[in-house]
C-alpha cells in the first residue's frame, strides 16, 4: 500500500533534481570513465577480417596514404603494410602489374590502353590468416595471432631473424629499419579496439574495403560476403585469409 | 639508414618484371649462405669420422682426429654469422628461454646445444683424455696445465680405462651420426619447409642438404689432410687420400643424383611457378648455378676425381687432381649455398618478376664480414691442432706412455715415433 505522502516531502524531492543535475554534470567524466571500464575491450568477442571489393577500387592510393600516416610506417617505397596493385590484362593475353610507390600517388596513365582489354586494382595487405604461416616459424613467438583474429609482431620481442617475411607468401611484411624487427598491417589494432575503423577502410572514398567481424551475422563484412563471389589469394597453400576478395580476377596472386 | 636507402633504391633499378613492394630488401644475405656452408663442414667432417670408427674404415684413420677437430672449428663459428645478421642480436638468447616450438629455426639452439656439448666436444674429450693425462705427465710449463686442467681430473691410464674411453667414443659416435644427419637435415627443413617459396618448398631439400654437407665435409678435411701433411714435411697416406677420394667421389654422385631428381621433379611436375624458376636459373643464377655449382663445382670434382680413382695416374699427379678437386667442391659447394638461400629471394612471390641481390662490401652484413667469418674457423683449428695435436707422432710415444696404455693402438706406433715432438711443442 502506497504511503500518503505529504506535500512537503513532495517539493523537497523536487528541489532535489537540480541539485542531483548538478552533481551529475561534475561527475559526467568520472561516469562515463566508469562505464568505459564496464566496456571494456574484451578480445573474445570479436573476430576481424576485411572485405576488398575489387570493381570498386579506382587505385587513388588514399588508402596506402591513410595507412602510412596513422602507422607511422616509414615513407620510402620499400616499406608497406598495405599497397595497390594495377593489373593490365592486354589483347594478346599478357599480364602487365604495376605498384610504382606502391600505388600511394595513384597511378600513371597507361601508355597501350589501345590494346588493354580490362584493367583493375587490388588493394593488398596482410591477410590475416587463420592459419599463418608467419606465426609458425617465428623462433620466439614474437608473432601471434590474437584472440580477436588479428596477427600481431610484439616489437619489442622480435629478434629481427626476418624468418617471417620468408614464410609470408603475400608479402605483407617488411624490417621496420628503425627498430629491427618485423612490421606489417595490423587492421590498426590501436584503433579497432577502440570501435574505430582501420585507417585504410576510412580513407577509402568508393568503400572497396569493407571492415568488420566475422562471426557476428549482421556485421556489414558478412553482408558484403553474403552478397559477392568471393575469392582469396593463393588458396592453395592452405594459409586461409581473413581478407575476402569479391570479383577477383584469377590472374592476381 | 641514409645508406641503406640508397642501397635499396639502386635495388629498385634492377628489378625486372613485378614484384611485390616489400620484396625491395632482401633478407637474408652473404651471411645466412655461410651459415648452411659452415654447419655442412661440421657435418660432413663429422660423418668423414665416423667412418674411422663405427664403419671401421681403417684408411681414414689418419684423418679422425682431424675431422673431429675441423668439426669442433667451424661448429664453434656457425652461429656467428646467424647472430651477426639478427636485427636484435641481445635479444637472441630469446630462443633458449621461450623458443616458440613449432617453429623450425628455434629448435637451432637446441641442435646446436646437443651436438656441441653432447656429441663433439664429449666424443673429443674421450679420444684424447689418455693422451692428455700423458702429454701432462711429461710436458713443461703452460702446455703441462692446458693439458691437465683438460683432462678433468681423470687420471687414470689402467687399461680398463683407456678400454672404457674407447668404447665412449664408439657410443658417442653411434650417437653422432643421426645428430650429425639432424644437424644438417635441419637446416635443409628451415629451407624446405617454406611453403611460400616454390624454391625451397621441396621435401628433398634436407636431403639434398645433407649430401652435399657430407662432400663438403669431406672434401674439407682433405684439403686440410693434404695441407697440414705438408706443412708438417711428412709423407702423404696415399691409401689414405685414396679413400678419402672414392668416398668424396661416390657422395658427389649421390648428391648429383638427388640434385637431379629435384630438377626433373619441379620440371615434370611444371607447377605455377616455374616459368619464373626457368627464367631465373638462365638469367641472374645463370654464372652461379649453370657454371660455379654445375660444371666447376659438380662435373669437375668428378672427372678428376675419377681419373684419379680409375686411371694409373702417378701418385703426385693423382694427389694433385685430389686436391684441385677437393678445392672445386668447396666452391661449387658454397655456390649451392648461395644459389639456395640467395636464388630463393631473387623473384618474386607474386611470380611475376625478379630483383637483384647487390653484396655489400662493409658493414655487418658485408663482404669483409663474411671474409673473417670464413678465417676463423682456420684460426681456430689453428689453435686446436697446437693444444690438441691430430698426428700420429704425437698420440704414440711409447717410451714416454706408461705401460699398458699405448697396448691397444700400438702397431703404427714405430713408423712416427722416431720423429720429433708434437707440432708446436
Amino acid at each position: 500500500m502506497a504511503e500518503e505522502r505529504t506535500r512537503r516531502e513532495v517539493l523537497g524531492q523536487l528541489a532535489q533534481f537540480p541539485c542531483a543535475a548538478m552533481l551529475l554534470a561534475c561527475c559526467g567524466p568520472l561516469a562515463s570513465l566508469a562505464q568505459a571500464s564496464e566496456r571494456r575491450y574484451n578480445a573474445k568477442d570479436h573476430y576481424y577480417g576485411m572485405g576488398i571489393q575489387v570493381d570498386k577500387c579506382i587505385g587513388c592510393g588514399r588508402c596506402v596514404e591513410a595507412c602510412k600516416a596513422e602507422n607511422d610506417v616509414p615513407r620510402e617505397p620499400f616499406y608497406f603494410r598495405t599497397w595497390v596493385e594495377r593489373y593490365q590484362i592486354r589483347a594478346g593475353g599478357e599480364v602487365k602489374v604495376d605498384s610504382p610507390d606502391g600505388g600511394i600517388h595513384s597511378f600513371p596513365p597507361t601508355e597501350e590502353d589501345k590494346d588493354v582489354l580490362r584493367s583493375f586494382f587490388v588493394p593488398k595487405l596482410c591477410n590475416h590468416c587463420d592459419n599463418p604461416p608467419c606465426v609458425q616459424v617465428c623462433p620466439v613467438g614474437a608473432t601471434f595471432k590474437s584472440q580477436d583474429g588479428v596477427v600481431l609482431v610484439d616489437q619489442d620481442y622480435c629478434i629481427g631473424c626476418r624468418y617471417c617475411i620468408q614464410a609470408c607468401p603475400y608479402g605483407a611484411r617488411f624490417l621496420d629499419p628503425r627498430t629491427a624487427t618485423a612490421d606489417k598491417c595490423t587492421f590498426c589494432y590501436h584503433r579497432i579496439t577502440k570501435g574505430l575503423l582501420p585507417a585504410c577502410v576510412e580513407a577509402c572514398p568508393t568503400g572497396a574495403r569493407v571492415f568488420g567481424e566475422l562471426k557476428t551475422l549482421a556485421s556489414p563484412l558478412r553482408r558484403m560476403m553474403r552478397m559477392s563471389k568471393l575469392a582469396v589469394l593463393k588458396p592453395s597453400l592452405n594459409t586461409e585469409p581473413k581478407v575476402f576478395y569479391s570479383d577477383l580476377d584469377g590472374e592476381v596472386r | 639508414m641514409a645508406e641503406r636507402f640508397e642501397h635499396l633504391r639502386a635495388a629498385l633499378g634492377q628489378v625486372q618484371g613485378y614484384i611485390y613492394p616489400n620484396e625491395i630488401e632482401l633478407h637474408w644475405g652473404l651471411l645466412v649462405v655461410l651459415y648452411p656452408y659452415i654447419t655442412g663442414l661440421v657435418a660432413g667432417a663429422f660423418i668423414l669420422a665416423s667412418l674411422a670408427k663405427v664403419f671401421r674404415v681403417k684408411e681414414v684413420e689418419p684423418t679422425y682426429r682431424l675431422a673431429l677437430l675441423t668439426a669442433l672449428a667451424f661448429l664453434l663459428v656457425a652461429p656467428l654469422p646467424l647472430l651477426a645478421h639478427l636485427g636484435h642480436p641481445e635479444r637472441s638468447f630469446e630462443i633458449f628461454l621461450t623458443p616458440h616450438f613449432k617453429s623450425a629455426m628455434a629448435m637451432f639452439g637446441f641442435v646446436y646445444a646437443w651436438y656441441l656439448m653432447v656429441v663433439l666436444l664429449l666424443e673429443i674429450w674421450f679420444e684424447y683424455r689418455a693422451d692428455l693425462v700423458r702429454w701432462s705427465e711429461r710436458e713443461h710449463g703452460v702446455r703441462r696445465i692446458l693439458h691437465w686442467l683438460l683432462s678433468l681430473g681423470s687420471r687414470s691410464l689402467a687399461p680398463e680405462a683407456v678400454a672404457f674411453d674407447k668404447k665412449a667414443v664408439h657410443v658417442i659416435t653411434l650417437v653422432g651420426i643421426p645428430s650429425a644427419f639432424l644437424l644438417h637435415g635441419y637446416v635443409g627443413f628451415i629451407f624446405g619447409s617454406v611453403k611460400a617459396n616454390p624454391w625451397w618448398s621441396s621435401v628433398l631439400m634436407p636431403i639434398v642438404f645433407l649430401f652435399s654437407a657430407i662432400v663438403s665435409g669431406i672434401a674439407m678435411v682433405l684439403l686440410l689432410y693434404y695441407l697440414t701433411t705438408l706443412l708438417r714435411r711428412r709423407e702423404l697416406d696415399m691409401k689414405c687420400l685414396d679413400k678419402l677420394a672414392s668416398f668424396l667421389l661416390y657422395a658427389l654422385i649421390v648428391d648429383l643424383s638427388l640434385e637431379t631428381l629435384d630438377f626433373i621433379h619441379r620440371l615434370y611436375e611444371s607447377e605455377e611457378s616455374i616459368e619464373i624458376l626457368a627464367t631465373l636459373i638462365f638469367s641472374r643464377l645463370f654464372m652461379s648455378l649453370t657454371i660455379v655449382q654445375i660444371l666447376i663445382g659438380t662435373i669437375g670434382p668428378l672427372l678428376l676425381l675419377a681419373a684419379g680413382r680409375f686411371s694409373s695416374l702417378p701418385a703426385e699427379l693423382k694427389r694433385v687432381s685430389y686436391f684441385i678437386a677437393a678445392l672445386l667442391v668447396q666452391v661449387g659447394i658454397f655456390s649451392t649455398r648461395w644459389n639456395v638461400v640467395i636464388g630463393g629471394q631473387l623473384f618474386s612471390k607474386s611470380l611475376r618478376g625478379l630483383t637483384a641481390y647487390k653484396l655489400e662490401l662493409g658493414g655487418i652484413e658485408g663482404l669483409f664480414t663474411a671474409i673473417a667469418l670464413l678465417v676463423l674457423p682456420f684460426v681456430i683449428l689453428f689453435v686446436l691442432l697446437k693444444v690438441l695435436p691430430p698426428w700420429p707422432e704425437a698420440r704414440e710415444r711409447p717410451e714416454l706412455a706408461t705401460p699398458g696404455s699405448a697396448a691397444g693402438e700400438g702397431v703404427k706406433a714405430g713408423e712416427d715415433a722416431a720423429e720429433d715432438a708434437p707440432l708446436g711443442a
